[in-house]
């Protein structure tokens, strides 16, 4: 299958599974862990790719995973001890991502993993590292990864879907009612680590974050309804990736940032046209009244 | 009166730093509409959140139907305050009610149209079936005070803990919620609401406690609701208390 169709697959993948998440992570007032998360990860791939001595999927994953949970868990932590959330924030994901810095001058020295790609991703690279999996024969190692990501992104969702949206709306209740809510945190922020990982290659730390909050961002505008909310907001992700491709191509750019770019341009249009909370349906409004 | 089915002994809470409730001790009967007084920063929403283990406790035990708060704890139904969730949240007034089942719905499975059902009668007994299909953030405070006790009253529960639910709502409203606080003691319930109108406290509860860090006291409402208790827990606002009682007696002749 031909160069492009890959970079656009592996795109919309990115878009689909990021703008799901991200739906969770708006509700949760919880988007800046997705920044925290995608800086972290890093650490964990590192620290697997050490490990393990290669970059493969399932590894960088588990580590991905294991970063992404022990930074949800210091900042919880700090926080309990009397540490202002932003700044637990703040000081968590900073470190950890300084370590995994440190580690990739230090011990990684590959060509696979540096700073620059972790931060900013190389899609066009994709489709030249493939493997060959049954059935489907060959496909770039980072689309299946995320292909197995986001199966287990809408399975998660398809299984917790009430557990999330009771602990995403009221915790109190749902503690009260035998939710293990803090389990679901864990969970919850587990899934936006194999997101962000899988995502990694592709987008990078930075515009991973721009794939999870501002689909979702732009979705809340339109909809009263979660499940609607869900689907619009991955469907924003896909758009944005494949429309923010063929900017890149037209005007000769970086692929990630003309994706991220268009997502802020759905948000700026949702922001604006949004029947029901659009700056122009809030001026109609009033005078609408009278 | 019925068995006791609430002991709390000695029991500290803090925020941060500030111990906010300090060796507090009582038992609650079956059956009984307890409210719970007290100035601002008493204590009050600390004390509900305490003993349902929202909040961390520092020293103390507390043992419902004589069991750990776990094994009693689908028998118990809470109101959180209005204002605590978002209630920008993408979702109806059917849904959130349908909340209140998420418990015995349990893992793995959605809400069948028998949930809906439940969820759907608890809204119409709180006047609300014409506002299922409302987006949440469209209904005005009372409306969305009384899709809270609907939540409450789907789930069930022999022991009901409420916190402010006559904070900031409508006369209409206020009617409604106590109309179903008697109705759930009439069917034998217990139910303890942390309130802060002193002048409808002798009207709506059979036991007031009066909470103030600590307890001071508590007990049926006509022997312990009185001026010197009341000065008591609020301290120096006594001159202030004494007119607002007086201007209730009025009224009600």
């Amino acid at each position: 299958m031909s160069y492009t169709f890959w970079i656009l697959l592996t795109a919309s993948l990115v878009g689909l599974s990021c703008g799901i998440i991200g739906v969770f992570l708006i509700l949760r007032k919880t988007a800046m862990m997705a920044d925290a998360i995608s800086h972290t990860v890093l650490l964990g791939i590192v620290l697997a790719y050490i490990v393990t001595k290669e970059v493969s999927g399932m590894a960088m994953l588990i580590g991905g995973i294991l970063a992404g949970i022990a930074t949800a868990f210091l900042v919880q932590s700090l926080h309990s001890l009397q540490v202002q959330h932003d700044a637990a924030m703040g000081i968590v994901f900073t470190t950890l991502f300084a370590i995994g810095v440190i580690l990739i001058s230090t011990s990684v020295g590959n060509a696979h993993l540096d700073v620059q790609h972790a931060l900013m991703g190389e899609i066009t690279f994709i489709p030249f590292h493939t493997i060959t999996l049954p059935l489907i024969g060959d496909i770039p190692q980072a689309t299946a990864l995320l292909l197995f990501v986001l199966v287990v992104v809408i399975v998660s969702i398809i299984a917790f879907y009430k557990e999330w949206k009771l602990t995403s709306f009221d915790p109190a209740l749902a503690a009260s009612l035998g939710i293990p809510v803090l389990f679901m945190h864990y969970l919850f922020m587990g899934l936006v680590s194999v997101t962000t990982v899988a995502s990694f290659d592709a987008v990078g730390a930075i515009m991973v974050v721009a794939m999870l909050i501002t689909p979702a961002a732009s979705a809340y505008l339109w909809t009263d309804k979660l499940i609607i909310m869900i689907i619009l907001s991955g469907g924003f992700g896909v758009v944005s990736s494949i429309v923010g491709y063929y900017v890149a191509a037209w005007i000769d750019t970086s692929i990630s940032g003309s994706m991220a770019f268009t997502t802020g341009v759905v948000f700026l249009i949702s922001f604006i046209f949004s029947p029901k909370h659009g700056l122009i349906a809030k001026r109609l409004k009033p005078v609408g009244q009278m | 009166m019925g068995e006791i089915i609430l002991q709390v002994d000695n029991l500290s809470a803090s925020y941060r730093k500030t111990t906010v409730l300090n060796n507090v001790n009582f038992k609650i009967r079956k059956g009984s509409l307890t409210g719970i007084i007290g100035p601002n920063g008493a204590g009050k929403s600390t004390l509900l959140k305490t003993i349902l283990n929202l909040h961390p406790a520092l020293t103390g035990s507390v043992r419902f139907f004589n069991q750990p708060f776990q094994q009693a704890k689908k028998r118990i139904g809470y109101v959180p305050q209005r204002g605590s969730v978002d209630w920008d949240f993408p979702t109806d007034a059917l849904d959130v009610v349908t909340m209140g089942l998420y418990g015995k719905i349990g893992w793995l499975k959605r809400p069948n149209r028998k949930h809906k059902q439940l969820a759907y009668e608890a809204l119409e007994k709180m006047g609300m079936a014409d506002y299922a299909n409302r987006q949440i953030s469209q209904l005005s405070g009372g409306q969305q005070q009384r899709v809270f006790l609907a939540r409450a009253l789907v789930q069930d529960a022999d022991f009901y803990f409420m916190d402010e639910p006559l904070a900031g709502v409508d006369a209409a409203t206020e009617r409604a919620i106590m109309n179903i606080l008697k109705e759930l003691k009439a069917n034998g319930k217990t139910v303890m609401v942390v309130h802060h109108d002193l002048q409808t406290v002798e009207d709506y509860f059979d036991h007031v406690l009066l909470l103030n860090k600590t307890l001071l006291c508590h007990g049926r409402t006509e022997e312990i609701f009185t001026k010197e208790n009341i000065a008591k827990t609020y301290g120096g606002n006594m001159r202030w208390m004494g007119e607002n009682r007086e201007y209730a007696v009025h009224s009600v002749e």
